[in-house]
Parts: structure tokens; C-alpha cells; sequence
């Protein structure tokens, strides 16, 4: 199944699917565009670990399953000491010759709450202790699955259902946090950004992080169209305007070592992302502006931290 | 041939998950089960035993790195104590429902506040309705043949269910006995390699934790329950087994000069070495009294208690926790397994030995002597805890 493959421009793009039709994701969601992406990239030898959430509530309802590949959920927050166990079980039963050796992939799934909030501390103990596995986080920006509550990855300004915009509060107050430079402060060989934006730069990346001898991490930037509140035909134009204005830019990092992967002579302003989402509707003129100074800042930041370290 | 040497509890653990050559351990500190991790840590050091062991960053994740690699058909081992296996509470829950037999020696102890390292079974009764399998052991002999028959009965295909060895805290983990330590050869000859029916395979894909609608969510637990009951015949049967090959017999309740006991004491763990001294000491005197000790845990051994105590009088049970505002939870338990019964004893509950207070000869001549006042007295509500000051 694997060598199948179709044209597409410059790419090829495998026809296999390795998750079944017949999930129940709302329509437009760019996280399934996303794990659709992925398991073309990551085929058929691969053992995934999902963490309570949209994508798993969406792909596993007893007694049907969406998987072709061997599959586990067990809980939210522990999907990365899960993955340990089963990449360090499966490796010693291969060396103990109780299993045949086999170059298996071992990845890791969970939403940006799964991930940044409730699984931190598992992921950085994954990371710390060297498994050789990908983690895979799909960033929608809050708690989806269970109804657009706030998480440490929604951004300034927006409205969630814990942190509403009203007549006193403009919704979330505290900036997103940046789980790629947390991951990449592991010191690990491979941390990525990736959005469902740019699809071949999306399985390129997945592959690579697959591929990498020890622990990677590629953070997926998945428009939400329910949680968001844009059009259900959007997902894939947010997802190239969050990198087009500098709101999400695409970049990797290997042992601290940055590469900018679209760069832009010049960003298009913050407005034209933000515009077609309900939950950045409230904002005033000056949190516009606010919001637009705040992501200048960061992309500089970041364009010199890819010019003092640049990845050869 | 068989070797009679001198092992702290927690080495003889670490020395029945290496002969049984266990795949993996994941595992944090915690007193006081210290000394199993580090144990087994040299002994993979040293290349005595050919396992992965991973040094996770909490208890959360010890028990979900054991599912992982339970799911892909390893042979697991963990180890935790009283905090330890409350932070892992919801991972052990999940351990039992997706039946991936994982084995863990639990070094009991009490929980906090104050802060205590020192034991009780605090910790044990936060986890009876978990659906592992659980037993009791009294001293270094059944911490190593405990553990050693854990895995099984754990990994039996019959059974597949995760299995507890409770160990006290200090009293039993920190203690050094002589043990007899078998050959490896009786090991293998009890222990065939595991092979886990539903591991996750490339080959053979397969969906494990899947979602249950409450459609089919009562069905599930239904299965569950069922076949962990089932379980009961076959763990009678491995320690049949288990005294074939070694010599040694265990059952899910022992006795201990009971015959014919017009008051019977019961109690669970190590304390049950001191409560054997006192009834020597009262029968010595010419006291009708004997000794019941609950080997198994779960599932309960209801025929086996009921027989147990038949004839007695009075049955004073001996709790090392307090389920608040319910008195003792062994007790409770007890008396629930009796009420059906058309004759029974009068049962007393007396609680002691909470968060290390040691309980002495003398103690458990209290308790008795009170518990046999309490179940005269016809009260049942009554909740003693012995050797209180002011």
C-alpha cells in the first residue's frame, strides 16, 4: 500500500490512508485535514498513542474504529508516558528476540490542552529521557472536545467559553504559550511548526520527526471552524494567513539550531487573519493594534534568534 | 537446589522480578519503596537482568508507561507507596479495565496530612474497587513468592488482570529475614513466557481504549466484573501450582490455631506475625482464641471467610486505616460478607497502627479484650482506635 503514490506539482502524495472514512469531525475541521496529512505521512509501520480529544472521540467509538494502524487512548494527560512504554516495551522485546525486528515509528497525538496544559509534565519527561518517538500536537487553540474552553495556547484576545469576552474583559488576557521553544529547550534533535496551510510542509515535517532517531516534536496549527467561529471552507486559508501575518510562522529547530521555512519579504497585517474569526470580532481598534505590535515583536525575535543560530 | 539466604524484603522483590525476567520496569521513588527501584536499577546495571527500565517523572506516569508497554505485550513491573499510588489513582483504574496485566508491589503507607512516610493501609483501601487483584504478605518468603506468582496469574489468559502485592511500609519493606530462594529452573517451570493475546502489532492493527456510549459502557463493566470473579478459581489454582513446584502453600484466607476459637481475631499485612505471638501468649493461659488473616483482597473471599469464622462467638477485625465517618474498612467489608449468614459471630472493629505506631503483644491483647467488649456491648457503630494518648 505504501508505494502507491500520486503527483501532485512537485510532490507526491501517497493515495493510501492508514485512518478510515467515516470519523465524526465537524464539518471544515482542519485538525482531520491534519491527522489525514499525517497518516499519509507516517504509513503503515507506526504504533500511535491519542490522548483524550476531539481526534480521539472522533476516530474510536465502540464497537467501529477510523484506525488501520495498532492504536491507544487510555487517558488525557499521560499520552506521552504511554508512548515510553510502549516504544521501550516494544524495543526490548525486539532485542530480547521476542518480537521480530521491525524499524516501527512510535507517535504521540493530543490537542494543544493535552499537550501545553494537563501533559506537560509527561511530554517534558518523554522528551528528557531520550524515547525515540514524535509527538504530534494539533493546536486549535482551546479546549475543543469539550466546548471552546480557554487553554494556554489561546491567544491574546480571544473569546472562549472560560474566558469570555464581556463589558469588562476583552476574553483571554494572557499571551499564548510557546510550546515549540519548550520542546526545543529539551535540547531534542528535531522540533517543528507546522500548518495544515502548507500540506507538503506539514508531511514533510511528520516524516522527518518519524524518521528522527530519538524525540521530536511537531506543533500543527489546526483552525477550528466551531471553536473559532469562521466559515466551514476556511480552515485551510487561516491556516496560510496565521503564517502569512506572523501569527504562527513556520520553522524548525534541531538541537537548537533554527530554520525559517517561509519567510515573507513582508507580513500581511495581523487584521486579515483575525477578520473572518467570530471569537476576535470584539476587539477594538487598539487591541487590533495591541495584537499586531505583540506578533512584530515575536516574529523579530524569532528571525534573530534563525540569524544567531541558523541551521546549516 | 534450593538457597536459604538473608534478603531485605524490597531486595527480595527486585530479586523475583529478575527471575522472573520481567521486559520492563518503569518506576519512581517514593518511601518507603525505595530500595525495590534502586535494587533493580543495579540489577539492570549490571546486566543481571535484560530489561528497560524507565525512570519516569512521577507516579502518573510509572503506571501509564506500564500500559503502554503492557500493550505491546511486555512483561511490566512497577512499584509505588501510599502519595505514589494516589497521584496514580485514574491510570490504575485504566490498568485493570483494558485488562493489561501489569504487576506492582505496593510498600504500604499512610497518606497525608500530616505527612507520614511511615505505614498504614491508607493507602491500599483508596484502591479496593479498582479491579486489580490483590493480596497481603506477612513477611520476605511471601513478598519474593508473591511477587513471583503475581505475574502468573497476572498474564494467565484465563485471567488478565493487573495484580497488587501489598508489602507494609518499613515493618516488612525495610526488614531482613532469611528466605528460601529457588532455582531458576522452578521459576520457568512456573512461569511460562508471556504472551499477551491482544498486543499492538503492525502486522495485526488493533484499537485499544476505544470509547464507550452508554450503550455499550454497562455491558463492558459487566464483562469485567464477570470475568473477575472468574478469577478467584484460577488463583486458588496457580497457588496450588505454586505449592507443587516450590513447596510452599497460600490460600485466600489462612488461619492460625483457630479451631474451635470461641473469639477469633483478623487482620491483614505483617502485623499478623505480632497477632500470632499474642494468641500463643492467650491460649498459654488458657483463652479460647485464634487468628484469621485475609491473604486475598480482591476479588473478596466471601466463601472462604464465612467458613473461616464459623463457630466463632466473636470476631474482632484489626484495621491499619479509618474510612471516615465509617469506622474501619476491612470491617465494614466483614461484616457486609456476613450479614447473609443465619449464624454468625458478633463482630467488633478496632483500628491501630496507623502512620507507623507500632502495635506490640501487649497492643494486640487490647485489642481483643476491647473488641470482645464492643461486640458484647451489641454496638456496631463503635469505632476503637487503640493506644490513642490523652
Amino acid at each position: 500500500m505504501e508505494g502507491q503514490a500520486i503527483k501532485f506539482g512537485k510532490n507526491m502524495v501517497p493515495l493510501a490512508d492508514t485512518l478510515a472514512p467515516g470519523h465524526s469531525f465537524c464539518i471544515g475541521c482542519g485538525e482531520a485535514l491534519a491527522l489525514k496529512l499525517a497518516c499519509k505521512a507516517l504509513g503503515e509501520n507506526v504504533i500511535i498513542s491519542m490522548a483524550t480529544g476531539c481526534a480521539e472521540i472522533c476516530t474510536s467509538p465502540l464497537p467501529v474504529t477510523s484506525w488501520r494502524v495498532p492504536w491507544i487512548h487510555t487517558l488525557f494527560e499521560n499520552n506521552s508516558a504511554v508512548i515510553s512504554g510502549v516504544e521501550a516495551g516494544s524495543k526490548i522485546l525486539m532485542a530480547k528476540g521476542k518480537k521480530p525486528q521491525k524499524d516501527i515509528k512510535y507517535v504521540a497525538m493530543g490537542g494543544d490542552g493535552a499537550t501545553s496544559d494537563i501533559g506537560l509534565q509527561a511530554l517534558s519527561g518523554a522528551l528528557e529521557r531520550g524515547h525515540d518517538f514524535l509527538y504530534l500536537c494539533w493546536d486549535n487553540e482551546a479546549y475543543m472536545n469539550t466546548g471552546i474552553q480557554r487553554s494556554s495556547a489561546t491567544p491574546y484576545g480571544a473569546s472562549t467559553t472560560t474566558a469570555p469576552a464581556g463589558k469588562v474583559s476583552i476574553g483571554q488576557k494572557t499571551r499564548k504559550k510557546n510550546m515549540v521553544e519548550i520542546a526545543a529547550a529539551h535540547d531534542i534533535p528535531y522540533a517543528a511548526t507546522a500548518s495544515i496551510g502548507y500540506p507538503f510542509d506539514l508531511m514533510n515535517k511528520v516524516k522527518k520527526g518519524a524518521e528522527t532517531k530519538g524525540p521530536a516534536y511537531v506543533h500543527v496549527f489546526v483552525p477550528c471552524p466551531t471553536g473559532w467561529r469562521h466559515a466551514s471552507d476556511m480552515a485551510v486559508e487561516l491556516g496560510r494567513l496565521a503564517v502569512e501575518t506572523g501569527v504562527f510562522p513556520l520553522y524548525e529547530v534541531e538541537h537548537g539550531r533554527y530554520r525559517m521555512n517561509v519567510s515573507p519579504s513582508t507580513l500581511k497585517p495581523v487584521e486579515e487573519y483575525l477578520k473572518p474569526q467570530g471569537r476576535f470580532r470584539h476587539l477594538p481598534e487598539e487591541e487590533i493594534r495591541k495584537i499586531q505590535e505583540m506578533v512584530n515583536e515575536e516574529y523579530e525575535r524569532l528571525k534573530a534568534k534563525a540569524a544567531a543560530f541558523p541551521l546549516a | 537446589m534450593n538457597k536459604r539466604v538473608g534478603l531485605e524484603a524490597s531486595h527480595a522483590v527486585a530479586e523475583a522480578v529478575r527471575m522472573a525476567d520481567v521486559d520492563l520496569i518503569a518506576a519512581y521513588p517514593i518511601t518507603p519503596q525505595t530500595h525495590i527501584p534502586e535494587r533493580l536499577a543495579e540489577i539492570v546495571a549490571n546486566g543481571e537482568l535484560d530489561a528497560a527500565y524507565i525512570p519516569v517523572e512521577s507516579e502518573h506516569s510509572a503506571m501509564s508507561a506500564c500500559l503502554g508497554s503492557a500493550a505491546v505485550g511486555a512483561r511490566t513491573f512497577t512499584t509505588t507507596a501510599g502519595q505514589g499510588l494516589e497521584l496514580m489513582h485514574e491510570v490504575v483504574y485504566v490498568a485493570s479495565s483494558m485488562r493489561y496485566p501489569i504487576v506492582m508491589v505496593v510498600c504500604n503507607r499512610a497518606l497525608s496530612a500530616p505527612l507520614s512516610v511511615w505505614g498504614d493501609h491508607s493507602d491500599v483501601m483508596a484502591v479496593r474497587d479498582v479491579g486489580w487483584i490483590q493480596v497481603f504478605c506477612e513477611n520476605n518468603q511471601e513478598a519474593f513468592d508473591l511477587t513471583l506468582w503475581a505475574f502468573r496469574v497476572a498474564e494467565d489468559p484465563r485471567v488478565l488482570f493487573p495484580v497488587m502485592v501489598h508489602i507494609d511500609g518499613f515493618t516488612l519493606s525495610h526488614v531482613t529475614e532469611p528466605l528460601w530462594l529457588p532455582e531458576q529452573e522452578e521459576v520457568d517451570k512456573f512461569l511460562p513466557e508471556f504472551k499477551y493475546p491482544f498486543a499492538l502489532d503492525t502486522d495485526k492493527p488493533m484499537t485499544h481504549g476505544a470509547f464507550g456510549i452508554p450503550d455499550i459502557y454497562s455491558e463492558a463493566k459487566k464483562a469485567q466484573e464477570v470475568a473477575f470473579l472468574n478469577s478467584k478459581e484460577i488463583i486458588r489454582q496457580s497457588w496450588r501450582e505454586f505449592a507443587d513446584v516450590f513447596g510452599r502453600s497460600y490460600a485466600p484466607v489462612e488461619s492460625y490455631k483457630a479451631d474451635g476459637a470461641k473469639t477469633l481475631l483478623l487482620t491483614m499485612g505483617s502485623f499478623s506475625e505480632t497477632a500470632k505471638i499474642v494468641i500463643d501468649e492467650m491460649q498459654a493461659k488458657g483463652e479460647s482464641v485464634g487468628l484469621v488473616r485475609l491473604r486475598l483482597w480482591r476479588p473478596f473471599p466471601y466463601e472462604e471467610l464465612r467458613q473461616a469464622v464459623k463457630g466463632a462467638e466473636t470476631l474482632v477485625v484489626f484495621d491499619r486505616a479509618v474510612s471516615s465517618g465509617m469506622g474501619g474498612p476491612v470491617c465494614s467489608e466483614v461484616k457486609a460478607a456476613l450479614f447473609s449468614e443465619a449464624v454468625k459471630p458478633k463482630v467488633a472493629g478496632v483500628v491501630g497502627g496507623l502512620g507507623g505506631r507500632d502495635m506490640s503483644v501487649k497492643d494486640f491483647e487490647r485489642v481483643i479484650n476491647r473488641g470482645k467488649e464492643i461486640a458484647k456491648s451489641g454496638s456496631g457503630e463503635i469505632i476503637e482506635t487503640v493506644g490513642i494518648r490523652g
